[in-house]
């Protein structure tokens, strides 16, 4: 990861504290004038153990940035650091076809080293997890998207990272299972203490879960806004609390794509 | 807890209705489905061979009607002349065969795996593949005389191309989510290979395998005509006594024998294989399969 290091504006005290440093990072993919701008200059940092998520327009970056974090590309400017093994939950949620639920999980353990008869009981686990415990020997075309989501989620929890990085874990989920499932995932946080980055479009959801809120602008995105979220867990994402800072994250975000539609 | 049990009910509850529920058919049905049409094109291929005896075009010595080749086919099995010329010529095309995989497989796997090779043979290997296999035979004889070694030489030459395309195509295909799925698990290098690239390339090499045995079977059968081994009574040296013979009824019920054999690997052995792959894998229209 080379590119021109420039200072940004904020300077991080804290800087032994990161598990996640993005200094400074643009992104441009193609060349010429076909090149998209995805991300200008970006600058943010998730300190370990944090939670954090990621909101913004859609076409902003925030994949691309979880993709670079990950080791998956990198950047056109600017450096990152990641603190830790990373584990990523890609958007669509990319399950080998030829194995079983379980054999997915199982593949995760495996390919960082988990012995064999450890596997088994842990993949029993994961799954009761994400309450796919039934399902363990079906083939993930048999599933539904949200279940395959569900797996996705229990394959990124089996690589058991430092630095948890997760796109829309939630977008295809019905509201029960996802308030079920924010509560597992929560729990599990509180008991590892890894980092999160966790991408979303649902505000509310980035304030039941998160610590702070970070808003992105519009293509290319920068960072707009950072939001620290208080209120006490366990929380509830229907309490009048949440709301009311959801509908000042939504006003700001607001903002940017009525700033977008203008330019 | 009970809360915890009664959402995990709940879940449950919600992801039953996710779930399809799939008519079973029962299995004879479905055999019946699959077997009905293919058994009414061969009443009628054999109606329409019987209207054209009928119609006098050719005399019957040179054209013999369906029911004397399949009565000639059937004495011919029966007193075990076509038996063990089938035994020599299936003996051939699965060591042929099994070879042409085996060089089939290491050139597919390593042109997949380096890029410079892939740019350097890459249109070579679907060259070979578009030749015809009887052009080799000359050169064939030359290096090998008129021995087994020279069918063989010809069976890999013709089936391997193939077998390599289907890995090499299957490799490129690769849904590239699936590879980066990998590497963020951790999978370099051969890791990677063995637990993604390998596997997701599978159905690419079945159907490689598969159009690999027909070349293997059409290169055998133009070998065999050729390339006459004394007292090796094969498939192809019945066809050549026959037409030597004059004998039409012995040709043809010979001439059907490769055929069946033919379509009899290619369905019940690549079919099969290939429609478990596909269905295993979700690649398959679950209305139609
Ligand atoms: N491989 C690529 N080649 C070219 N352009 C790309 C590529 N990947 C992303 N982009 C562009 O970069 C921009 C950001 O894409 P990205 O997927 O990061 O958006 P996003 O914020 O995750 O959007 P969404 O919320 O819809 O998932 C988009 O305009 C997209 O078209
Ligand atoms: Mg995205």
């Amino acid at each position: 990861m080379t590119a021109t290091l420039s200072h940004g504006p904020a300077a991080h005290t804290k800087a032994a504290e990161a598990a996640v440093r993005v200094d400074a990072v643009s992104k441009i993919f193609g060349h010429g004038p076909e090149a998209v701008q995805a991300l200008d200059r970006l600058t943010l940092q998730v300190d370990r153990g944090e939670f954090v998520c990621l909101v913004g327009a859609s076409g902003c970056g925030k994949s691309t940035l979880l993709h670079m974090l990950a080791g998956l590309d990198s950047p056109t400017a600017g450096s990152i650091a990641v603190e830790g093994r990373t584990g990523l939950m890609f958007q669509e949620a990319a399950l080998f076809p030829w194995l079983t639920v379980a054999g997915n999980v199982a593949l995760a353990l495996r390919l960082r080293g988990v012995g064999r008869a450890e596997r088994r009981p842990l993949v029993t686990s994961l799954l009761e997890m994400v309450h796919l415990e039934g399902f363990a020997s079906r083939r993930p075309h048999e599933l539904s998207g949200g279940m395959r989501q569900r797996v996705a989620l229990a394959r990124a929890l089996a690589q058991n990272a430092d630095v948890m990085l997760m796109d829309e874990p939630f977008g295809s989920l019905d509201a029960m299972t996802r308030d079920l499932l924010h509560a597992e995932l929560e729990r599990l946080w509180t008991e590892r203490r890894f980092t999160v980055l966790f991408v979303t479009h649902n505000v509310r959801e980035a304030v039941r879960l998160a610590d702070r809120v970070l808003v992105l602008t519009s293509r290319p995105g920068r960072l707009s806004a950072s939001f620290r979220v208080d209120i006490p867990r366990p929380r509830r994402i229907e309490t009048p609390a949440v709301s009311a800072l959801a509908g000042e994250i939504t006003e700001q975000l607001s903002v940017e794509v009525r700033r977008h539609g203008h330019a | 807890m009970a809360t915890r049990d009664r959402l995990t009910e709940e879940v449950a509850g919600l992801d039953a209705l996710d779930l399809p529920k799939a008519p079973r058919v029962r299995r004879a049905v479905r055999l019946w489905a699959g077997f009905w049409p293919k058994i009414a094109a061969l009443a009628l291929a054999l109606g329409l061979w019987q209207a054209v005896v009928w119609s006098g075009w050719k005399p019957t010595y040179v054209l013999p009607h369906p029911w004397t080749v399949l009565s000639e086919l059937g004495r011919r099995v029966g007193d075990g002349t076509l038996m063990t010329a089938a035994g020599i010529t299936l003996r051939r095309a699965l060591v042929g065969y099994t070879l042409a995989v085996l060089v089939g497989t290491a050139i597919g796997s390593l042109v997949s795996r380096v890029k410079l090779l892939r740019v350097a043979t890459g249109s070579l290997i679907t060259g070979l593949q578009t030749m015809p296999s009887i052009a080799w035979f000359p050169l064939a004889i030359l290096i090998f005389k008129l021995s087994e070694s020279a069918i063989l030489f010809v069976i890999i030459l013709g089936a391997a191309p193939a077998i390599a395309n289907g890995l090499i195509t299957g490799a490129d295909h690769i849904p590239p989510l699936l590879l980066r799925a990998g590497r963020v698990l951790g999978a370099r290098r051969l890791a990677l290979y063995r637990y993604v690239i390998l596997p997701a390339s599978l159905p690419g090499f079945v159907a490689g395998m598969k159009q690999g045995w027909s070349f293997a079977w059409r290169s055998l059968m133009a070998g065999e005509l050729l390339v006459i081994i004394a007292r090796k009574q094969s498939i192809g040296v019945q066809l050549q006594v026959a037409r030597d013979l004059a004998d039409a009824p012995g040709l043809m019920a010979t001439m059907l024998l490769i055929l069946i054999i033919g379509i009899a690997v290619d369905s019940l052995f690549f079919g099969t294989l290939d429609r478990a792959i596909r269905r295993r894998w979700g690649l398959m229209d679950p209305a139609t399969s």
